[in-house]
């Protein structure tokens, strides 16, 4: 049941104004891809264009490899969940589910058959009589998945399903919607503006930014790799340190790096040459406080220290008054206003080049 | 002071002064407001509920306005009832309006209500030309304007003209003179379509998305979802304008010249009340007529809201 998804420079425009700027991307049957990225940044857009609920204003859709720019939404063989699970509020939670299936003028029989095993999968065969009111949030997202798994698509689409759920809910169902991908094997996008999410979940994620793709790729090759800064400091929470960066000396092994008031001798060839201005990209958890943690970057104060059980988040200020975020594993007892000197493992490092990109 | 008052710190005179000064603070609290509320409680009780209750007493009595009025119990309900024609003319007239001409008006309304609601440019301005109808329709002056335009010579027969057909003068002719008030009824949809096209609006637009992915037609989504979404607004529109329809008066009596005629086709309830009541001076006839249409609407009124749990679908 799984289909490909390619789109070969996706454009779309509002009038004079184009959102989404010849977007190419292809997915590959059964994958789990996750379109992420900030508010209008045109992630929905995207996923809206390949449902078939906005009109593409240039470029090419495929499914399977057939054009389907002018397919309407029904005939394309997806189903979607939204973010405010749209469901029928006059409706029963079967009637719910069945509604696609009636609509398809299907014989009563199978129609019960469809519901009862989607129902059976997400757990909700005893809501089925009640109405979307009288379920929890949760509930609601399972009814509306449910609706959508019901219909047998090829490819299933998420829009935020997740964001009106509380926290616990939302690992919960997380959870949930990563092994219904597992069992059924579809080709699923899904659009959040979570990384978490994004990381946790996907086969593969696409960063967008501005209407633009910035990065595609599998979730750790992101963490690993970032193209440029929009994704080193997207991907990853807390968020990656930057630092204004000189470059002091070059060299074929590697570069003399001016960060923090200190001096960085940096192992990796970087394109650029002496005197020029990076951008020196840190994670909070590549940093430690301890000397067999890497090499010296520079001594900080602590400003504020958060223990979170598993984890101790100092968030503290280098000598030239920039922050720095340190993730410690395990509990620590460092005093506010103490100084710590920050290791960095220069093979876990970022450099960015003036343009943003990798340098 | 004994030691149950130092208690309580109050004393059997301190009570007296502390209830005058209860009454003293709530005057001081609340007095401004009773007082302008006083106009609004003059005018309720003075001119509706004691009116109401007047009329209520003369419905059992004889009384032509000149005359101390004669206690006669429930005669006039009775006779209403089994010795009177022209009762049971007004109440066909009335059904038949109410029955053909809330329908028709609804389905209009909500009609151009979900033409108005696909985000035409100029909204406002359609909306305002469109509810214009309805702030002038229950005149005089437009009930003179609509015995022209259905008159036998009038401006519908002149068009028809065109088209070779002799059309008859419709308000003369029993047969179509009570269609003419339904269309002119149905000319005043503004009202509804201006609550239809706010119910319209809060039909959140991705139930329609959903549905179009399951593959609904605009048909199936207007039957499935507009209409259903919609019948909170519907139930409140069809009360309003079925009481506004037992209550027409206005172009009944300009276009029959307050008659009923031909033959009765016009002569609705309360037309007939004023015949009653201002024509004969048959004032205890008519309250008792007055009555019996409040607990008609009354009856209307109640037996929606009991149905209503069945058909029309509240979110929450």
């Amino acid at each position: 049941m799984a289909a490909s998804v390619e789109l070969r420079k996706i454009v779309k425009s509002y009038g004079d104004l184009e959102v989404v700027h010849g977007v190419d991307l292809t997915i590959e049957p059964g994958e789990f891809v996750v379109f992420v990225g900030p508010s209008g940044c045109g992630k929905s857009t995207l996923l809206r264009m390949i449902a078939g609920l906005e009109p593409i204003t240039g470029g090419e859709l495929l499914i399977e490899g057939e054009r389907i720019n002018e397919v309407p939404a029904a005939k394309r063989g997806i189903a979607m969940v939204f973010q405010s699970y749209a469901l029928y509020p006059h409706m029963s939670v079967y009637q719910n589910l069945a509604f696609g299936l009636e609509t398809a003028k299907m014989p009563k029989p199978e129609i019960r058959a469809k519901v009862q095993k989607a129902a059976q999968i997400l757990r909700i065969e005893p809501l089925l009589d009640r109405k979307p009111k009288q379920l929890s949030g949760g509930q609601r997202q399972r009814v509306a998945i449910g609706r959508a798994i019901t219909r047998e698509p090829r490819i299933f689409l998420f829009d935020e399903p997740l964001s009106n759920l509380d926290a616990e809910l939302r690992v919960q169902m997380r959870v949930e919607i990563a092994k219904l991908h597992n069992d059924l094997g579809n080709t699923m996008i899904y659009v959040t503006h979570d990384q978490v999410e994004a990381m946790t979940m996907a086969d593969k994620i696409v960063v967008l930014s501005a209407g633009n793709i910035e990065q595609a790729g599998a979730p750790l090759d992101l963490y690993n790799k970032p193209a440029n800064l929009f994704v080193a400091g997207f991907i990853g929470s807390p968020k990656m340190n930057f630092f204004d960066a000189s470059v002091d000396a070059v060299d074929p092994a590697g570069a003399k790096l001016g960060i923090a008031g200190g001096t960085l001798a940096f192992n990796r060839s970087v394109s650029a040459g002496k005197g020029d201005k990076l951008t020196f990209g840190v994670r909070p958890e590549h940093i430690g406080i301890t000397e067999g943690s890497g090499v010296p970057m520079a001594n900080v104060k602590v400003d504020l220290v958060e223990n979170l059980g598993g984890q101790t988040l100092l968030y503290t200020t280098a000598p030239d008054g920039s922050g720095l975020t340190i993730v410690l594993e395990g509990q620590r007892d460092i005093a506010l206003g103490s100084t710590v000197t920050a290791h960095i493992d220069p093979a876990k490092c970022h450099v960015f080049g003036a343009d943003g990109n990798v340098a | 002071m004994t030691a149950r008052s130092m208690e309580t710190g109050v004393s059997a005179a301190g009570r007296a002064v502390g209830t005058q000064g209860v009454w003293a603070r709530i005057w001081q609290q609340d007095g401004p407001g009773y007082l302008f509320l006083l106009p609004w409680f003059i005018g309720f009780f003075g001119l509706t509920v004691g009116p109401m209750l007047t009329s209520l007493y003369l419905s059992f009595t004889n009384f032509d306005l000149l005359t101390t009025p004669d206690w006669i119990g429930a005669s006039n309900y009775v006779r209403m009832f089994t010795a009177d024609p022209k009762f049971a003319a007004a109440m066909r007239v009335t059904f038949f309006f109410v029955l053909f001409s809330v329908p028709l008006k609804l389905a209009f309304a909500l009609g151009v209500a979900m033409l108005l609601n696909r985000g035409l440019k100029g909204l406002p301005l359609y909306r305002a030309i469109f509810y214009l109808p309805s702030l002038i329709g229950a005149s005089v002056a437009i009930a003179i304007l609509w015995r022209q335009l259905f008159s036998g010579d009038g401006l519908v027969n002149q068009f028809l003209a065109n088209f070779g057909i002799d059309g008859p003068s419709w308000i003369s002719n029993p047969r179509y003179s009570l269609w003419t008030l339904i269309i002119l009824s149905i000319w005043q949809f503004g009202s509804p379509m201006i609550i239809f096209l706010a119910g319209l609006r809060q039909i959140p637009q991705d139930m329609y998305e959903a549905a179009s992915l399951d593959g609904a037609s605009k048909w199936r989504q207007f039957w499935k979802i507009t209409l259903p979404l919609l019948t909170p607004v519907v139930f409140f529109n069809a009360i309003v304008q079925t009481i506004e329809a037992f209550k027409s008066f206005t172009p009944a009596f300009v276009i029959s010249g307050g008659t009923g005629q031909p033959i009765n086709s016009t002569l609705f309830y309360t037309l007939y009340l004023y015949q009653e009541a201002f024509g004969f001076f048959r004032m205890g006839y008519a309250s008792a007529l007055a009555w019996f249409l409040l607990v008609m609407i009354a009856a209307f009124t109640a037996f929606s809201f009991l149905t209503s749990k069945y058909w029309v679908h509240y979110d929450d």
